[in-house]
């Protein structure tokens, strides 16, 4: 039932008849603001006449409330005064539909996150609501009529980046009848996970997990994969995304090549000499190369930079040769950019590890034998660089290995955050370390954070296999022996928290445990797709709790590492959610479009071609034939650039008219 | 003398122009004599002050009164004639927007007196006289008008009917004006005796204004050899044209110069200068801070340029005059 | 040609608290803004938002409004150049600022009063500091007080 009701004055002979509904949203608004002195003052505004406050708007009743209204007072406009329009707007607008007014004939006041939750001041913040509701009323009279624009979506969609993430959106999408479009940029997909050797805390092996998946991308007939592609451009707008895509020369031609490696072998190097990028540098691979043995798809790639025949024209081209009757070899190919449309994206692009030399203090770059996680991975996978064997560089087994935690992670002077994902590693690494080795194995943590399904447990275990756990941060590793023990070996410095004394521990192999870092290039990504960042650099969701994988662009969402640190299964649940929230998309077959599009009165124009430039989107056009600028309302979105410009007042903004702005501004700064 | 309708001229703060387009109407002015009765018209004919105020109210048809109001005997006549008139039209770009006489809004009385009476170098007044208002000599009473502050334009101060635009307006639309009013299928209140559309509709250099302007730099007018044929604005030069409202047919394009916005804005703007400035600043090239202003730099006087005749009718009116105090 | 009266000066209760009104566009400054209120942060009550979807919509029309209303400052908040929603719009925002900061000038209206701000969504604190610091610098310049008052004819010109 209402808190109280007013009637207002009125309406203002214009046959505006407004109704203004201030909420209380419990104590979060009529805490600081005086809702019933407001509802009152609302009451005696001209064009007013009817004037409630209430608990709870946005509820069933509240909602019921205004329709009632509408009915019997015969409202034509209505005023909420209540939380900010980003999230309620949508539901007073059906709310208004329903009871047969059209939906723009509202406006919003937002008197809680722009007034009571940020004004300790009672009184200044109640004058505050007065001034925004008498401006909101002024303006709502003049609002017009207006209909949202439908348009078809299309059924497509692309997924950018093939890793875990992307690799399950996708097979989603595609397993729902969706044609899909993976692009990622290396020659395989897989992303990190295939660079893995096991997965915690189960210690499945990663590739075995992976590869299935992976083999089924390459070979859905719903999924047209593009590896060695990047996307260049995009534009367009939800359900109808026009992206162009760059494919890079492979010098193989995909469809001939069957993946049997006999050109690698042919190759006139004898042994690779360029640092191989899957095993982190810690091989060689000659210029022609599969990037690992399970590669998606399974074609080779040649690397112009390494291979002679690029340099010198005058290669044996043994490879050639090799390749006999098959011919997949094409030293002319060309890039060439391809262009597709799709309703609907997910990116899933990851994540960059930290780069370990930022902290000199670990000697990573400086000593041999001190290694980053992911190298250390390689170094355990038995198709990785060392067959398997955990050895220094000079070959021999470590007798001991100090794994340090939090490397670019939970630090002012490089990361803030928590990359969630190292202590789990570290104790697989650990355990994985200590049962191919049988050295002593030395963790050094700050806080041992277990969150997930089976992690606590898996601690567990390692703490009775006898690894050793250090609470404190290093503060550095060196090779400075200060007895004869510490001789050729690598001193860790660290304060023992638990023990109170600062600790030297010589260790043969530094293990760093580098933390997760959006990709070099995010902000570049983010801009093509007109999605914003948060400050760390993550692609940012739409909200926190209740949308993590939409953006505040409609149609493109995020899944995975690329929307902050995260393991394997949390990455496969956005995944999943992010192509079902597509799904949702393009199944609803038709997108509305806000109508906050401009328009130009053709009798208005007069030709001046000062718009024409101004449209990013090309929405502005000029007609040569009545030699007036016209507007195509499909491309138009509603930014309202163009309507400042114009010199002569022709274009006009729906919802955004000058009129309506004018009416704000002086409502807010007339006097009580 | 009776039947016909009355008309009256007037002028206030004003060059005589406006008196010069009625002249202008040249054939034309004998039908307008034959057709009404002029009844005041200090310019011309010797009807005195006491004839309007011993008229009855809204006896006069029509009056059309030039000139921005900056004294109070303008003050006082614009009063009188809109008491007297059943419609009053400001005639002119000083009554409708201010004018040129409207560029005083940029300083105050003090320092325009000062300059003209004691600083202007071609004066000569060691004993610095300045006019006074009040004055008795031998026994008489001799009085100036009070000279104001601020300009105003004549909706400013009475109810205004109708505005004729330009400086001066064309004769044709003081002609086309007189023959609505005089038909008595009048346009709603308050409206612009001219088309409602920008300038460039009936510009007859149109056709080669281009469809992709990025300014480097503006030009002025003493700075380039104007081609006689391109657009202006496309030259480089600020042209009000796309920001004011037709009905003179571009004459001072067609003289090779660039319009410079006397007939004002059209019905759907409310500042003229603002309206120009967003076009030109938008079309401005620059993404920097440095490079935007080397842009502007170009433009010395946008105040004006932008606000040539519009000052008193635009939004702020005048320069602030700092240590006025507002009225309680 | 509508007329648009000034609005009368406000009757003085106390010391002067500036009225700033600010146009915020809907994707950046906006929800900057209203992170601010779920933050719970706190900030000086002076201005009064007026929401548009770009900062490329301000019309200098409107700030020119905002003064002959009665405001003491106008305040735009839009997203960081080359981050606009739009791509561009706030491009045409800051060379519009610049050309209208120069009018303003000669006008005699103080450069503090006018103001610009990049303030993208994450960036509630900057929304907060940027409006404390306005509203303090507004604060100590006064009311603004453009009406001209009504003619002062009695007296003599004295100069």
């Amino acid at each position: 039932m209402p808190e109280t009701r007013n009637s207002g004055n009125g309406s203002n002979g214009n046959g505006i008849r407004v109704g203004v509904y201030v909420c209380h949203c419990g104590t979060n608004i009529a805490g600081t603001i005086d809702v019933k002195a407001v509802s009152e003052y609302a009451a005696g505004v001209p064009g007013v006449v009817v004037s409630r406050d209430y608990k709870y708007m946005c509820s069933d009743p509240g909602q019921a409330l205004i329709q009632q209204d509408v009915r019997e007072y015969d409202l034509n406009r209505v005023v909420v005064a209540s939380c900010s329009p980003l999230l309620h707007e949508p539901t007073f607008r059906r709310a208004i539909d329903r009871a047969g007014l059209n939906p723009f004939l509202l406006q919003m006041v937002n008197i809680r996150e722009h007034d009571s939750w940020v004004h300790l001041d009672k009184q200044a913040a109640t004058a505050k609501a007065k001034d925004l509701i008498r401006a909101a009323v002024r303006r709502v009279a003049l609002h017009k009529p207006l209909q949202k624009r439908r348009v078809p979506i299309n059924p497509n969609v692309l997924v950018v980046g093939g890793g875990i993430a992307g690799i399950h959106a996708a097979l989603t999408l595609a397993e729902a009848g969706k044609h899909v479009y993976l692009v990622e940029r290396e020659p395989t997909i897989g992303g990190h996970m295939a660079k893995f050797d096991k997965t915690f805390p189960t210690l499945d092996c990663a590739a075995c997990i992976l590869t299935p998946k992976m083999t089924t991308v390459g070979s859905h007939p719903r999924i047209t994969l593009w590896t060695y592609s990047e996307v260049m451009k995009v534009s367009g707008y939800v359900g109808n995304y026009r992206v162009q895509v760059k494919r890079k020369p492979r010098y193989i031609i995909e469809d001939l090549c069957l993946g049997c490696q006999e050109c690698i072998t042919a190759c006139v190097y004898k042994e690779g000499k360029t640092p191989d990028e899957f095993n982190l540098g810690l091989s060689k691979r000659k210029p022609v190369y599969l990037p690992f043995p399970q590669a998606v798809p399974q074609k080779v790639v040649i690397d112009p930079e390494t291979c002679i025949e690029f340099k010198s024209r005058k290669c044996k081209k043994t490879c050639v040769e090799a390749c006999g009757e098959r011919q997949a070899i094409d030293f002319t190919q060309k890039e060439t950019l391809e262009e597709i449309d799709v309703g609907a994206v997910v990116l899933a692009t990851g994540f960059r590890s930290f780069d370990a030399a930022r902290n000199a203090y670990y000697g990573y770059g400086r000593y041999r034998n001190v290694y980053t996680s992911l190298e250390v991975e390689r170094l355990i996978n038995a198709a990785g660089p060392t067959g398997g064997e955990i050895v220094l560089r000079d070959g021999k087994r470590p007798q001991a290995v100090g794994i340090v935690h939090c490397v670019g992670s939970r630090d002012a002077n490089t990361n803030r955050w928590c990359s969630k994902v190292c202590c789990m590693y570290s104790l697989k690494l650990a355990h994985l370390i200590k049962e191919r080795t049988g050295a002593e194995v030395y963790n050094f943590y700050i806080d041992m954070r277990t969150p997930g399904k089976g992690y606590e447990e898996f601690y567990d275990r390692l703490l009775d296999e006898g690894v050793h756990f250090v609470r404190g941060r290093v503060a550095e590793v060196s090779d400075w022996a200060a007895r004869s023990s510490e001789e050729g070996k690598l001193i860790i410095r660290v304060e023992d928290t638990l023990a109170a004394f600062v600790r030297r521990i010589p260790v043969d192999m530094v293990v760093l445990s580098v933390g997760l870092e959006p990709q070099a290039d995010a902000q570049a990504v983010r801009r093509m797709f007109n999605i914003s960042c948060s400050s760390e650099g993550w692609f940012l969701e739409r909200h926190p709790k209740l949308a993590p994988v939409s953006t505040f662009t409609e149609g493109v969402y995020i899944a995975g590492a690329c929307q902050g640190p995260k393991d394997i299964p949390d990455s496969v649940a956005q995944a999943g959610a992010a192509a079902a929230e597509a799904m949702a998309l393009i199944d609803s077959q038709f997108v509305e479009l806000e109508p906050y599009t401009a328009f130009i009165t053709e009798e208005e124009c007069s030709g001046c071609k000062s718009c024409i430039p101004l449209c990013p989107y090309q929405a502005i056009s000029f007609a040569e034939e009545k030699k007036r600028a016209a507007i195509n309302e499909v491309l138009c979105k509603g930014c309202g650039t163009c309507v400042a410009a114009c010199p002569s007042g022709s274009i006009h903004q729906n919802f955004f008219e000058d009129e309506e702005i004018f009416e704000e501004i002086e409502g807010v700064l007339a006097y009580a | 003398m009776s039947g016909k309708p009355k008309v009256a001229f007037y002028w206030c703060s004003s060059c005589g122009g406006c008196e010069e387009t009625v002249v202008d109407l040249a054939e034309a002015i004998l039908d307008v004599a034959a057709a009404v009765e002029i009844v005041f018209w200090p310019v011309a004919l010797d009807f005195k002050r006491k004839d309007i105020e011993a008229m009855p109210d809204g006896s006069i048809t029509a009056t059309f009164l030039n000139g921005a109001i900056r004294t109070n005997e303008q003050e006082e006549m614009a009063r009188l004639l809109r008491k007297k008139s059943a419609l009053l039209l400001a005639f002119g770009a000083c009554s409708h927007l201010g004018g040129i006489p409207g560029l005083a809004n940029l300083f105050d009385r003090e320092s325009i007196l000062k300059t003209v009476y004691f600083e202007s170098p071609s004066t000569v007044n060691p004993e610095n006289v300045l006019p006074l208002t009040r004055y008795r000599d031998n026994g008489h009473k001799v009085t100036l008008p009070d000279f104001h502050n601020t300009v105003r334009t004549l909706d400013q101060v009475v109810d205004v009917d109708y505005y004729v635009p330009g400086c001066p307006p064309m004769p044709r639309i003081l002609g086309a004006a007189l023959k609505t009013l005089l038909s008595g299928d009048l346009p709603p209140k308050g409206a612009v005796l001219a088309p409602d559309y920008a300038l460039c509709e009936e510009c007859p250099r149109k056709d080669t204004k281009p469809g992709e302007l990025s300014i480097a730099e503006f030009k002025r007018p003493q700075e380039l050899l104007i081609d006689e044929q391109t657009c202006l604005l496309a030259q480089g030069l600020v042209c009000m044209g796309p920001a004011t409202r037709a009905g003179c047919e571009a004459v001072c394009v067609q003289g090779n110069m660039p319009c410079t916005g006397c007939c004002g804005s059209t019905g759907r703007v409310q500042d003229q200068g603002a309206k120009i400035l967003s076009c030109l600043a938008s079309l401005v090239a620059g993404k920097e801070d440095a490079e935007i202003d080397h842009v502007l730099d170009t433009i010395p006087d946008p105040v004006g340029t932008f606000y040539r005749y519009g000052l008193p009718g635009s939004f702020l009116r005048r320069k602030r005059l700092n240590g006025v105090q507002a009225p309680k | 040609m509508r007329n648009r009266q000034l609005s009368p000066p406000p009757v003085p209760r106390g010391a002067f608290e500036p009225r700033i009104v600010a146009f915020f566009c809907n994707w950046c400054t906006y929800l900057a803004a209203d992170l601010a209120g779920t933050s719970r942060m706190k900030y000086a009550p002076n201005v009064r938002v007026v929401r548009l979807m770009c900062s490329g919509r301000v019309d200098p029309q409107f700030v020119l409004d905002a003064f002959a209303q009665g405001a003491d400052g106008v305040l735009i908040g839009g997203c960081h150049p080359g981050d606009c929603h739009y791509q561009e719009g706030n491009y045409k925002t800051l060379r519009r600022y610049h050309l209208l900061k120069r009018v303003l000038r000669e006008m005699g209206i103080e450069e503090d009063r006018f103001r610009l701000e990049w303030i993208s969504a994450a960036e509630a604190d900057r929304l907060r500091i940027a409006v404390n610091d306005m509203v303090e610098k507004v604060r100590a310049l006064g009311p603004l007080d453009l009406t001209p008052k009504a003619e002062e004819i009695q007296e003599e010109v004295t100069v």
